[in-house]
């Protein structure tokens, strides 16, 4: 979708700050909302594409107003209701009114080291990958309503394959649990001057990681 | 400790509200046997304790040490992490990217906030900020200086957009003046935001 968190090459948002002595958490709410996530994510209810997709829709003035781990707290929310996990009213009243329905499996504290390393993403391959390293490419013009992964700011540029990531989940689809449709991904890497025109640095290459349905030969 | 940058980031009512919010969240999952409020205090634990950037650090630093990891992490960045075995199971997709004399790279997801969790540990707030994901594709160098930062002339820049399950952490080039160094000295060199991109490794003087 054309939302606002497709936000690469725009301006106005100012300088970027770092905070010195940065700690992992801000106040404690944010900690339990990252853990109840984790928690929740253990028990297969949605696919990682789903939960970004759910960021996505927040409204833009929700998403530019909130902070990373807020965005996460409303996020689900909202998911588990869209689930049918949660009554609306309980969420309100703060308290479970209905008993819950049966997930495939519950995390343990046991089970906590295993959760902290990532899944594979990688799935069989349908054909044979259609691009190679070197290959010149021209990403689509495309503006699906739902998620997608091909930033707003490399649509319709040409690019050079330079490396093939294997195939993966394919996160158009996934968001909508769809299943993983797995796809080709490629490293694709554009000259700054395709990407912003005669003002960009000369001397900038960006590359995205290209899922192949995004891509066309040039 | 925090106060500074709640006043800055958010309001204190939201603050209060959001404790709430998310204390009444976690109660209702809990009643509804979705989670175990025990289980949350350990994965807390984990991510304030285990988890981090000390753990890229090491990969770096045994980089710059053993020429055969440093093939290796470049070839098959989750693989050759894997193999210290000092951390977890790293995801099937890191790849490192290694800044040169003539090329630095820089991390960024404008997306979403991507970021390689088991080598990092989790994303500082101006990575998943609004100023960061919209500049670094066409300001890099801009982005560099509000961190300070001013590459050599001649050096090209390399923007990496994670946007998809791949992850990325840059190698970045060993200090001069650090031979004959331990990893362990050299890990103490290596800072969250070099491994980004928006940084460089410490001067070996302002450890030694």
């Amino acid at each position: 979708m054309d939302g606002i968190h497709d936000m690469g090459g725009m301006h106005g948002f100012g300088k970027v700050e770092p905070e010195p002595d940065e700690p992992v958490f801000h106040a404690p709410w944010e900690g339990r909302t990252l853990a109840l996530n984790r928690a929740l994510g253990y028990t297969g209810i949605w696919t990682i594409d789903q939960t970004r997709y759910g960021i996505e829709k927040l409204p833009p003035d929700v998403y530019l107003t909130s902070s990373y781990y807020r965005k996460w707290a409303v996020r689900l929310e909202n998911l588990v209701v869209e689930l049918g996990l949660v009554g609306a009213d309980e969420i309100r009243a703060g308290h479970a009114l209905r008993p819950g329905k049966t997930l495939k499996r519950k995390l343990t504290a046991a089970d906590v080291p295993n959760t902290l390393s990532r899944g594979s993403f990688s799935r069989p391959a349908k054909s044979p990958a259609r691009f190679k390293a070197g290959d010149r490419v021209r990403t689509k013009n495309i503006h699906p309503e739902t998620h997608t992964r091909l930033p707003r700011y490399a649509r319709e540029k040409v690019g050079v394959v330079e490396a093939i990531r294997g195939c993966h989940v394919f996160p158009d689809t996934a968001a909508l649990g769809k299943g993983d449709d797995p796809q080709w991904l490629y490293t694709v890497l554009f000259d700054g001057r395709e990407l912003w025109g005669e003002t960009s640095d000369p001397s900038l290459k960006v590359s995205i990681e290209a899922f192949e349905p995004y891509l066309e030969p040039a | 400790m925090a106060q500074d940058h709640d006043d800055h980031h958010e309001h204190g009512s939201e603050l209060s509200e959001m404790q709430l919010r998310v204390r009444a969240l976690e109660t209702v999952l809990a009643e509804k046997g979705y989670i175990d409020p025990a289980t949350l205090d350990v994965i807390i634990e984990a991510y304030e304790t285990k988890v981090g950037p000390h753990n890229g650090a090491r990969v770096v630093a045994k980089a710059w040490s053993d020429p055969a990891f440093k093939r290796a992490l470049l070839e098959d960045g989750s693989k050759a992490v894997a193999s210290l075995g000092l951390i977890n199971r790293v995801g099937d997709h890191l790849i490192a990217v290694e800044n040169t004399p003539k090329l630095h790279n820089m991390i960024v997801c404008t997306l979403c906030s991507c970021y390689p969790w088991e080598v990092l540990g989790l994303p500082p707030v101006w990575y998943k900020s609004a100023p960061y994901r919209s500049r670094a594709v066409n300001d890099p160098r801009g982005v560099l200086a509000d961190f300070g930062v001013t590459l050599p002339a001649g050096t090209d820049l390399r923007v990496w957009d994670s946007t998809a399950e791949t992850r990325f952490i840059v190698l970045p080039m060993r200090p001069e003046g650090t031979e004959g160094w331990s990893e362990e000295k050299l890990a103490s060199l290596v800072t969250r935001d070099c491994m980004i991109g928006t940084g460089l490794p410490k001067n070996p003087k302002e450890v030694s």
